[in-house]
């Protein structure tokens, strides 16, 4: 099979449909792509993890085993350890933390929530982003009172800017009870600024287009209108930076974990594996730069994802 | 045109003010005053036309007709029925018998829809057509507009200028309409495509039995397909004449003057002597009296005093200016 380079250069690439050519712009960026792959790559991990450290005792985060601890990478588990707690192979692969807990099995559970928390939390905050910006864009010349709809999304959006997002979500999470819903809704609730933005800008230049007047004058329903032409049109901002939001959320959620403030500690999350090698920087550095490794890698990952998203949509670029 | 006795659509003192707003609560400092006092009627079949400089509020008088905007004051009525009191409801029933054309064929079609779904989507919403009836409908209109059934399935950007414009009288046709707006709809065109569009237009029209409001600011357009032509300055209508008598014999200055700017296409034709100087005033503060009095080479003391009244000169020639003011209507 050829790769997808080798065809570039072999046959003109017939673009057809807008996803089909944001695909081909896409994949003419090499780094976008490397993310791309590491993302799924990533995905299947956590997915497999999950399952594996759920129901295959190899793979057990929580087994304790106090002989073999701190063992670093590649080492082989000890011969009085019993067989049903060995690592898989015999051999801790990213070694074992200071309760001989293996790295591995926790890394692979606390991707799984990693990703999550990133996706849900920018699920969240996406949501509340287009709705606020959708009202504002669309309605905005609605008044209510001395002052118009715009303005009273757009000066709470401001409001919410000037808060320090960070300080702002370890006040909530201490209040609440640290569940990994709870920094979810949390970290959702208070980054959909940058997104109301977007698409109230989007929408506000929308509403004067040609093709929004000529919906509006087939008599196509308001719902219509603004979730099957505007809406659309508007998406391409809001998908690169919600990329890139994943990547900080992910980001908060480990330095929240590593504050303490995140998940409940026997649970394992990237975070809260940095937070507790940082006492065994020294002895057991591995404890430390694996999952200060992984975070790099995922938060990267998106982030090149990111601008290759953006360079691809815009249209500018796009015409060649 | 067979002159009916109840015209198709009637327009009676339309206005349009934008606010100027200005200050820290964005009062309404000012109002431009778009269209002013715009009144026209329009028959079964018939083309009026729209023509003026830019800005002098042709778009806004099409808009507040279809109610795209809502207009400050006037009244519209559409086959009897007054359409700036029609619920949301009944205005989208409306909608269905009166379309529009736009001018820009590129920003006028939704880029992620193919075509099949840019000109079905109003017979599918208005529940007139599903499925393969759906698709056969769209497929028999662009094989009217000169397009073929196959491209349903494309999409916009695959088509040139020309053929997007045919694509956006698609759109306008699929609901068959007995009223188009065509708001400059073959200005961004070529001038070879601007007549195969027209002839398209004007098929149509004959087949149908449309009526159009056809906006433009290109005299030979106009003089090619319209019927009858309002005249337009500083958003109120100067002259409305049959086509043949106002290129004739042009009553009002300013629409002297117009037909003297437009260029001849000869060479050995000097260009006009005395083109109009001066700029279109600002429709924020309009001068007084008469809007276009300084620059009106025929200017009387009265045209700085008074805005003059409606002068009709026989049953379809109506002026505007304090020079025909003899018989009032």
């Amino acid at each position: 099979m050829s790769t997808p380079a080798a065809l570039l250069h072999t046959q003109p690439v017939i673009v057809e449909t807008p996803i089909g050519q944001f695909w081909h712009m896409l994949r003419k960026d090499r780094l976008a792509v490397a993310g791309l792959v590491v993302l799924i790559a990533l995905v299947v991990i956590a997915v497999v993890g999950k399952a594996l450290t759920e129901w295959v005792p190899a793979f057990n985060p929580a087994t304790v085993r106090l002989v073999d601890k701190l063992r670093p990478p590649m080492a082989p588990v000890s011969s009085i350890i019993q067989a049903e707690e060995h690592p898989i192979g015999g051999v801790y692969i990213f070694g074992t933390d200071e309760l001989g807990r293996d790295v591995l099995s926790r890394m692979l559970q606390g991707s799984s929530v990693s990703l999550l928390i990133g996706f849900v939390a920018v699920g969240i905050s996406t949501v509340i982003g287009i709705l606020f910006g959708g009202i504002a864009g669309y309605y905005g010349n609605l008044r209510l009172g001395p002052m118009s709809v715009d303005t009273i999304i757009m000066r709470f959006t401001d409001v919410m800017l000037c808060f320090p997002t960070f300080f702002l979500i370890l006040t909530v999470v201490a209040l609440l009870p640290p569940s990994i819903y709870n920094i979810m809704i949390v970290i959702g609730a208070t980054s959909w600024m940058g997104t109301t933005r977007f698409v109230r800008a989007d929408f506000m230049s929308l509403r004067d287009q040609d093709f929004v007047i000529a919906a509006k004058a087939l008599g196509l329903p308001e719902w219509r209108i603004i979730f099957r032409h505007m809406m659309p049109n508007a998406m391409s901002p809001v998908l690169v930076s919600a990329t890139i939001s994943v990547a900080d959320a992910i980001l908060t959620e480990s330095a929240l974990s590593f504050l303490g403030f995140g998940v409940r500690p026997p649970f394992a999350t990237w975070g809260n594996i940095l937070a507790d090698g940082k006492a065994y920087i020294f002895d057991a550095p591995w404890l430390f730069f694996i999952p200060g490794l992984a975070i790099l890698l995922i938060v990267l990952a998106f982030n090149l994802l990111g601008e290759g998203m953006r360079e691809a949509l815009n249209p500018r670029l796009r015409s060649r | 045109m067979t002159a009916t006795t109840q015209p198709l659509l009637t327009v009676k003192g339309l206005s349009k003010y934008f606010p100027v707003r200005g200050g820290v609560l964005s009062r309404a400092a000012n109002w431009v005053r778009a269209v002013d006092d715009v009144s026209f009627e329009l028959h079964k079949g018939e083309t009026l036309a729209l023509v003026g400089e830019s800005g002098c509020g042709k778009t806004t008088v099409a808009r507040s007709v279809l109610r795209l905007i809502e207009p400050t004051a006037g009244d519209v009525r559409f086959d009897n029925r007054d359409v700036m009191r029609l619920s949301r409801s009944e205005l989208r029933m409306l909608r269905r018998r009166m379309q529009i054309v736009f001018q820009d064929p590129y920003s006028s079609l939704n880029p992620r829809f193919t075509v099949g779904d840019i000109v079905g989507e109003a017979l599918h919403v208005h529940g007139l057509a599903h499925g393969p009836a759906l698709r056969e409908r769209v497929g028999t209109v662009l094989e009217r507009v000169g397009l073929a059934r196959a491209d349903q399935e494309r999409y916009p950007h695959e088509f040139s200028g020309g053929q997007r414009q045919r694509i956006g009288i698609a759109r306008a046709l699929a609901l068959e309409p007995q009223f188009i707006v065509c708001d400059e709809a073959v200005s961004a065109l070529d001038v070879s495509i601007q007549a195969q569009v027209l002839n398209l237009l004007r098929d149509i029209q004959q087949q149908d039995g449309l009526s159009y409001l056809f906006i433009s600011h290109d005299l030979n357009v106009v003089r090619y397909i319209a019927d009858r032509v309002a005249v337009m300055y500083l958003g109120k209508i100067v002259e409305i004449a049959p086509t043949r008598e106002l290129f004739n014999a042009p009553k009002h200055p300013y629409t002297k003057a117009l037909l003297e700017a437009n260029p001849v296409p000869d060479p050995d034709v000097p260009p006009a002597p005395h083109a109009l100087g001066g700029d279109v005033p600002s429709p924020m503060e309009p001068p007084a009296g008469c809007h276009f009095h300084p620059r009106c080479p025929q200017a009387l003391p009265e045209c700085r005093q008074r805005y003059p009244d409606v002068t009709k000169l026989n049953s379809a020639h109506q002026v505007r200016c304090h020079l025909y003011g003899g018989e009032k209507d």
